[in-house]
């Protein structure tokens, strides 16, 4: 039961990186692509996660709690970054 | 008291499972979030979805499947940290998204922060009598 578990979350963990990806490259502004970064790294997190269920260890932990603050600390960085330039508005 | 261990086994392999499955289909509904909603805003909701209830559910499929108490307490650290990070940088990037107006606001049905940042701007006009664009109001 657990290869088809296997099976069926990396399936649907590949579509979910791929519509991410896909607005990284279309986003029409600098924060929908912070966002779908940071939806990349939830679905990354999902992935070691279910390393993690499958295989029955604990290795992957430390790197879990790491990925989230790297998207934490990416996203509120571009955030102020993105604050500072007013002049240049754009419509999404 | 004590039922057939097997079945317990399986039980708990089928519950786990499920969890497994639905937290993926979570990322798989922020990514098709991400692609059809319209605005900043709107893509801030659906992107949620993995980033909590996806988390909470992926780590009990963890902690199901290693069968041992001990390990509850660190997922659930792990996942409280998630909690308290996930508001705070959605909070950053809502604000720099509506300072920077990517928004529909046809689309809002309230609008709270407006009178704040009209009053802001007229604080600013205020403070420099020569019109300097300076933004220093928000931080």
């Amino acid at each position: 039961m657990m290869e088809l578990v296997l099976t069926v979350t990396a399936v649907v963990l590949s579509l979910a990186a791929a519509g991410a990806i896909v607005r990284i490259a279309r986003g029409p502004s600098l924060l929908d692509r912070v966002l779908a970064a940071d939806v990349l790294l939830a679905i990354l997190g999902a992935a070691l996660s279910i390393d993690m269920a499958v295989n029955r260890h604990l290795n992957n932990l430390m790197l879990l709690v790491a990925v989230s603050i790297i998207g934490f600390i990416g996203s509120v960085t571009v955030a102020r970054f993105v604050a500072d330039r007013r002049g240049q508005t754009n419509e999404s | 008291m004590n039922p057939d261990a097997s079945t317990v086994d399986t039980v708990i392999d089928a519950v786990s499972s499920v969890f497994m499955i639905v937290g993926a289909v979570m990322s798989l509904g922020a990514a098709i979030g991400l692609l059809r909603f319209p605005d900043l805003m709107s893509r801030m909701h659906s992107a949620t979805k993995p980033q909590v209830l996806g988390l909470f559910l992926l780590l009990a499929a963890v902690g199901l499947q290693l069968r041992t108490w001990w390990v509850w307490p660190v997922l659930a650290v792990a996942w409280i940290f998630q909690l308290l990070t996930v508001p705070v940088s959605a909070h950053m990037v809502g604000r720099a998204g509506y300072r920077t107006k990517h928004l529909h606001k046809e689309l809002l049905s309230t609008d709270e922060l407006e009178a704040v940042v009209l009053k802001a701007a007229e604080a600013a006009k205020d403070a420099e009598p020569d019109g300097g664009a300076s933004d220093t109001i928000d931080r």
